[in-house]
Formats: structure tokens, sequence, C-alpha cells
């Protein structure tokens, strides 16, 4: 088993013919799927976790404050505490609330950041699912959630939460456009939607950098508008808690809430993972055009470590939006979006078709 | 389209705000009529927190009477228990030392410069930037150390007592203010940065909530609100008190009478404030910290009116004195009853967002509103 | 419409930059942890002093002989708003005069009513109580709160009229 923190692909590919040897072929197979599907729940519980832990430091540090500082040390386990006390809270539901689709909302929700998850690529052939449509595929099902937060607002029973679910529906379904369409304008650079043939594409250099005006724009719309679609930061009106309660999940405690939040943290890793990907090249190291010392040394640090701190620099800079702007008003959020974001998001995407055509970029 | 528009049927619906709700600051309930998100119709539900305090003040003597005020309007009690003691003064023909005046002069600033303060970090959380809250609070943090040290208490401080205060001014209490005034005048810039200039907020607050200058008056409608919509009504210019008869201080007014002209007034309170302490803190005259009075303090019969600006609007103590040692009969006009009173006319037509926004730009404090 | 499409962009270039304004605030105090302002309480209880004029309890001055000052002269029952202090005195016989006077048995203080506006201290003639400055009130049972402020044993002082 050739195993190298730089380039995964052969250990898998090892323990994938070892599994086909070992049980028939449609055993081993399905053995493999099961060792993956535990593999990214295992991560997803720990990037839950994790984040929410990371969400508060930096929210207190943005504040002058410390944090939590009293479970464990520096208060690490103060998530795991948190975790704990939700999953032995009653699960309470309102009197006249559809109940059935109440139980089933947390699940849809989750489901749309489990489906995406599979295509991140973590590092070099480290990647469940290598579809050649991937970017189309991440942008398909990242909209199942809002069908889970919809029904979660209806079934509850409460005006409030159905006020939160519309506010929603809205918000995602108008951003859902710029998130694809500043996606688009790099894949009409890199001309795949191939998730690990557009890192491949970045060897010689980071999208942002190379595709330089266009690409900035791009991100910055591409930032906006998730940041809007996951309901996070200054567009969080569908929970908006100084306005309607708690939005859609007013009604839910316990287990099912923590699913919802759950939700809301990796659906932001996802956000930041995709971000990386499409424009600081993913798991590919700094390169500078054909600079050869320099390329060979950042070589040295293993991809999964490049693509983590692209990762937290975006997640990062997603919780400076939020911890530093107040919330827009759900007209306003529409207006953003159909009078700036979608008509600078066209004209980008024109802007970068010449430059691809006119070869004008790096 | 327009068909389509005609044949569904839409319906207004009831929403009640409160008594338990993260902005309505306290147990207001208000009951909201909507259209979707439209608002058609506010009408707040007072007596959650009722504690009678008027009833109250009749069985208690003079000097009782002013710890209770610090129960209404708990951001600005100084202020609230000078209106009492001027009140008693003003019954009993007392003049109290210059020494008096000119300290309660400052305390009644540094609470305002500490309520406004609250009320940006409040509003700010109210539009969604929790961070203000934080930042409000951090630097009132200077101004309850201030209070804690010279009055005894942070909030709920009753340092006045009829005639003059309850003890001198602690020997740190100048330096403390100055450190004070010098740690603040690099913060308030800050607040600009955060919430003034930003693009979200002046979204957010411009042109919501409009109230015409008419209206203000008819409502009743006093304070740093009123002022926005170009109601002059400053009782420190109007009619003086304590020391402000020798301060130089601008009366702030704006015409544009929505949430974002609020919201400015306040800021440049803040900043007349700190002009108005800035001229005191150094000549605060030397002399006694009270007048003579008698232990049981008893008032010649009749009434006794006196107003004072608050950080809210204008506060009017009413006592009707039967030449007892405790009132006949006291009513407080608290600014906050009055600028809720305005709400439902500012509010048509806006969204719940806006609602929100509105509130926050009235300042509201409910144990005010609801004594 | 030259004139629309240039304000169009500005408002986009003033709007980001506004918020660029916003981010550097918040931004600063990232970078600069020194100035956090959170006190850990329970853990500094021991640096954490009140000021001297802080209003924590009512307490009725004891020294080393064990003499206080009161003369259960109920000043500070009238001048209490909310009932707060109740003394029951008790007859006792003037060792120098030969004259019945009257005493304190128990000086009852009942925490859970105060509302720590100092007139009782203000009130007293002898000056005899004072403002505590202890600030950890909670108890698990109500009844905890109502306290006997004079110690077993305790007399008043000489000469204390």
């Amino acid at each position: 088993m050739g195993f190298s923190i730089y380039d995964f692909s052969d250990f898998i590919n090892n323990i994938h013919a070892f599994l086909i040897e070992t049980f028939s072929p449609a055993i081993g197979n399905i053995i493999g799927m099961a060792i993956v599907a535990v593999c990214f729940l295992g991560f997803i519980a720990l990037l839950g976790l994790s984040l929410v832990y990371i969400e508060r430091k930096v929210c207190a540090l943005f504040q002058q404050r410390l944090g939590p500082m009293r479970v464990g040390k520096w208060g690490t386990a103060q998530t795991v505490a948190d975790i704990i006390k939700l999953i032995f809270k009653e699960p309470l539901m309102t009197k006249d609330s559809d109940k059935f689709l109440f139980n089933l909302a947390p699940f849809i929700v989750m489901i749309a950041p489990v489906m995406a998850i599979s295509l991140i690529p973590f590092a070099s052939g480290l990647q469940a699912v290598d579809f050649d449509i991937g970017i189309f595929f991440i942008v398909a099902v990242s909209s199942i959630g809002v069908t889970g937060i919809l029904l979660a607002g209806w079934s509850s029973n409460n005006k409030y939460s159905l006020i939160g679910a519309m506010r929603s529906g809205a918000q995602i379904v108008s951003y859902e456009l710029s998130v694809i369409l500043s996606l688009l304008t790099i894949v009409v650079l890199s001309g795949s939607l191939q998730l690990s043939v557009i890192v491949e594409s970045q060897r010689e250099g980071w999208w942002i950098f190379r595709g330089h005006i266009p690409a900035i724009i791009a991100f910055i719309i591409f930032i906006v508008a998730s940041t809007a679609e996951s309901n996070r930061g200054p567009f969080d009106m569908a929970e908006a808690e100084s306005e309607i309660t708690a939005g859609f999940h007013t009604e839910y405690s316990g287990i099912k809430f923590a699913y919802f939040f759950l939700a809301e943290y990796v659906n932001m890793f996802i956000i930041a993972a995709v971000g990386a990907t499409i424009f600081f090249g993913g798991w590919m190291p700094l390169h500078i055009g054909n600079i050869e010392f320099f390329n060979n040394a950042m070589d040295l640090i293993p991809p999964v470590i490049w693509f983590f701190m692209k990762v937290s620099a975006i997640i990062f800079l997603l919780m400076w939006f939020k911890w530093t702007f107040p919330r827009l008003r759900i007209d306003q959020m529409l207006t953003l979006e159909w009078k700036y974001l979608l008509p600078l998001n066209i004209m980008n995407i024109l802007l970068m078709s010449l430059v691809v055509l006119t070869d004008f970029h790096f | 389209m327009e068909e389509v528009a005609q044949n569904i049927e839409t319906q207004e619906y009831f929403i009640n705000m409160g008594p338990q709700h993260p902005s309505t600051h306290g147990v207001l309930r208000l009951m909201l009529t909507l259209d979707g998100e439209i608002i058609k119709k506010v009408q707040p539900h007072l007596g959650y927190i009722h504690r009678s305090i008027e009833k109250m003040c009749e069985k208690d003597s003079y000097q009782q009477v002013v710890h209770l005020t610090d129960r209404m309007d708990y951001l600005g009690c100084h202020i609230n228990n000078e209106a009492v003691c001027l009140t008693v003064e003003k019954g009993l023909e007392l003049e109290v030392p210059d020494r008096v005046k000119v300290i309660r002069t400052i305390i009644s600033e540094l609470t305002r410069l500490s309520s406004h303060q609250l009320w940006w970090g409040v509003m700010g959380m109210d539009l969604g930037a929790i961070t203000t809250f934080l930042y409000g609070f951090r630097d009132r943090e200077m101004i309850t150390d201030i209070f804690e040290e010279t009055c005894g208490a942070r909030l709920t401080m009753n340092y006045n007592v009829p005639g003059g205060l309850m003890f001198d001014i602690h020997p740190n209490f100048q330096n403390r203010t100055k450190q004070f005034l010098e740690h603040f005048k690099k913060k308030l810039p800050e607040y600009d940065k955060l919430l003034t200039g930003n693009v979200i907020f002046t979204e957010r607050t411009k042109g919501i909530g409009y109230l015409s200058k008419e209206d203000a008056i008819s409502y009743g409608v006093t304070g740093p609100s009123a002022r926005a919509s170009g109601f002059s009504c400053d009782v420190r210019k109007k009619n003086p008190y304590s020391a402000y008869d020798r301060v130089d201080f601008k009366e702030i007014l704006f015409t544009e009478g929505d949430c974002f002209a609020r919201y400015q007034a306040r800021i440049a309170e803040m900043w007349e404030s700190m002009k108005i302490i800035e001229q005191l803190i150094d000549n605060i005259p030397e002399g006694e910290y009270k007048a003579k009075t008698k232990a049981v303090i008893k008032l010649p019969p009749g009434e006794y009116y006196q107003r004072v600006e608050t950080p809210r609007g204008e506060l009017g103590v009413y006592i009707i004195s039967d030449n007892k040692k405790n009132p006949y009969r006291v009513k407080f006009r608290s600014p906050g009853f009055s600028n809720l009173s305005a709400l439902d006319k500012m509010a048509r037509g806006f969204k719940i967002a806006d609602l929100v926004a509105i509130m926050s730009t009235l300042d509201l404090v409910i144990p005010d509103i609801d004594r | 419409m030259i004139g629309s499409i240039k304000k169009y962009f500005s408002d986009i270039y003033n709007g980001v930059k506004s918020l660029f304004t916003g981010m550097k605030v918040t931004g600063h105090y990232v970078t600069h942890p020194g100035e956090i302002i959170t006190q850990q309480y329970p853990e500094n209880r021991d640096t954490l002093k009140m000021f001297e004029r802080f209003r924590g309890e009512v307490v009725l001055i004891h020294d080393e002989n064990n003499e206080h000052k009161c003369t259960g002269c109920s000043a500070c029952e009238l001048a209490c708003p909310n009932g707060t202090i109740e003394i029951i005195s008790d007859k006792a016989i003037d060792e120098e005069t030969g004259k019945p006077k009257k005493i304190i048995d128990t000086f009852v203080y009942h925490l859970q009513m105060c509302t720590f506006c100092n007139l009782c201290i203000l009130a007293c003639p002898t000056d005899a109580i004072k403002m505590a400055q202890t600030y950890e009130h909670s108890v698990f049972d109500r009844s905890e709160l109502t306290k006997v402020l004079n110690k077993p044993g305790s007399k008043i002082m000489q000469g204390i009229k």
C-alpha cells in the first residue's frame, strides 16, 4: 500500500483493489462505499463540532471577548457538551403541526450538504465521486436544502416560522443564479465542469490570479451570493432572531434543531471548499509561473494542508461578514440580487469570454 | 397577471410580537395586523410589567419616592431621581448649592451618554449586527464604573436626595471622567464606521418610519425622536434646570424625521453631552453637597410640576401635596409612553424588519412606559 | 443615461467601500487580542475588589469587644421604603444612671426585600450600620436571606446615646 501524503490516488486504488480481490467485485464495491460513507459521516460530525467551536471563538475575538472557556482547556469540549445536551433534550412539537413533514424536514436539510461534500477534492485522489459534471451536480443538490427549510416552516404551524421559510425560499431561489453564473465564469476559463480537472488546470497558478479582473469580480459575487444561499451572515433573514424570533426553526428543539444547526455549518464548509477549489486551486500549492525554486518549496507542503488552509481562510471571511454587518431587509436583498449581482455577473461572463477568446489571461 | 392577482384570495393576519420577543426589549406586546410582510396596523398592549409606582409613591416619604424612580427608566435613573428632587425642592422653595447643580448636570450627561451607548449597541443588534452590542457595552462599562465609585451602584444609583446629593463625589471622579472622555472620543468615530456609514445600515434606516413635525407634536413625542422630526423640544434649552443655563451646547435638530435622522440625532447628542461634561468637569465649585433640610419633609399644600430631559425625552413629575409627610398624588409623564403611541403612525405600510428598526430608534424602555 | 449608469457604478463602489470600513474596525479587534475586556469571574474572585461605596448589604458594625453602636432608635426602620429592617427592642437598666433604657434584642434584616437605596445608612444617628461590599448573595433557600445583624452576646458601646 504505497501511502503518500502528497498523492492519495495510489493508496485509494490499492484499497479498492484489495477489497475486490478479497471479496467478489460487487461486495467489494459495497464495502468500499460503506467505508467512504462512514468516513464522510464522521468527517461531517467532526466538522460540525469544530466549526461551531471556531465560530464561537472567532466571534468572541471580533467582539473583544474570550468565548467559551469553561469546558475543557480553552473551552474546547464546549460543543461536545452542547451536543450531549441537545441529544438529551425533549423533542417538542406544536399541537397542530404536520407531524410527518415536521420530522422529515431536518433530514432533507441535511441531505444537500452530505451529497455535495462527496464531490469535494480534498487532495489529489482524495475525492469520493469525480463526476464530469461536478459543478453542475453541486449546484443542483445544494438547492435541495431549501425544500427542507420550506417544509420546516410550513409544518411548524407557526406564523413566524412560515414567514422565515417564505423569506428563505425567495432568497435561495434568487441567489442560486448568481452562484451558478459566478462559477460559470471560471468554467469558461478552465473549460471543464469536472472538479479534478479544474484543480489540475490551476497547476501554473490559481484562477483568481490568472483570470485577473473578471475572476476577482466573480469571486466577490460568489462569496456574497453563497453567503446568502446558506442563510448566513448579513443575509440571515430566514432566521432573523430580532424580527421573527428564530424563523423556520422556531419550533424545533433537541436533536432536530441540531440538524439544522449542523447543516448550516456544513453548508458553510462546502461554500468555502467550492470557492477554494474553483478560485484558489483546491489542494494545488501556490505556483507562480516557472519559478522552479519557489514552486518546489511550495510543493513540500502537503495538498491536504493547502486545501484546509484555503478553506479556513474563506470561512474566516464569511465569519468576518457575519460579525460585522447589519442584516438586510428581504426586499433589499432581492434588489441586491436582481439589480446588482445578476447584471454584473452577466457582464462579467461576457468579459471573461472576451478574455478567454483574446487569450488575455496569464 | 393582474387577473391572476385578483383571483388569489389573500387575507390579513394577526401576529403577536411579544410579550416575549427578542426585539421588544422587555415585555411589550405588539399586536400586528399584517398583509404578508407589510404592516397594516400596530396595537401596543401594556401591563406586563406594571408595578404601580405612582401609587407606591403615595405611601412613601419624599426621600423614599426618589429610589422608586430608579426603577422606571432604568437607563436614565439619575435624571429621574433629579426630577423628583427638583420638584420637591421647588415645593420647599429650596435653593440647592452650586456644587450640587454642577455635579447633577455632569452625572445627568454621563447617564445620557451611557443610555445612548446602550441604545446604539442594541440598535445594531436589532438590525442584525451583534458585534455593536458588545462595543456599546464596552464603553458603557467605564461610565458604570464611575457611577459605582461615586454613587455606590451601577444602575439604580439613587444618588440624589431632596436638597442635594447623598454624599460628595469620590476624589477619583474627575480623573475617571476625563479618562472616559478621552477614551470615548476615540471610540465614537468607530460607531460611525460600523453603522452610520455602512451601506446596509443606511438602506435599512433612510426613509423608514417617517414622522412629521405635526405628528410628533400631536402625539406628544419628545426627546431625540421628536428633534429628528424638527420639533425643537429640548427641556435643557427651553426650561433650563440645574446647571444647563451656564453651559454652551447645541440643540440637535434634524428635519428628515426618519429612522436615520433619529439615529443621527442620538449620535450627535453624544458629542454634545461630552461637550457639556468637558465644560463642567474642571469647574465644579467648592461648597456643600447638600442643602440643609428637615428630617421629615413636608411640602406646603399645592401642586408642583417639574420637567427634565431624559435620554428618551421629556419626563414630567407632578406632585400634589396636602401638607403631609408623603405626597397626596404623584404622576409621572414618562417620555416612552408618548413616544410609543406614535409607533402605529410610523410603522404602517412598512415591513416587519422596519418595525424593529423603528422601535429601536424610538429607544423604548418598557418599565418607563409601563410604570 | 450616462449619468444613471455612472451613479449605478458609483453606488456599488461607495457601498463596497463602506462595508470595508466596517470590516476594518472589527478586523482591528480580531488582530489585537490584548484589548479583550472579558473578566473571568469566579477565577478572579481573589483580585476582584468592589469600590468602597458599593452597596452590597447592610451590616451592623461590631468592634473587637463585640460591641455595636445601635441604640434601637428604629430610625432606619422608618427610613426604609420596603420594610427591610425590623428592630425588636428590649428594656434594660442603664448601669450608670439606673434608669430603664431601650436596647436592641434582634436587628432583623431582610436582604430579599432590600433595594440598596442607602436611606437607612443616612438615617442612622449613631453610624451603627453601614453598607458592606459583599456581592455574592445567592442562596439555596429564601429563609437564609433573612439575617440577624447583631451578633450573639453583643452589647451597645459605652457612651452611645
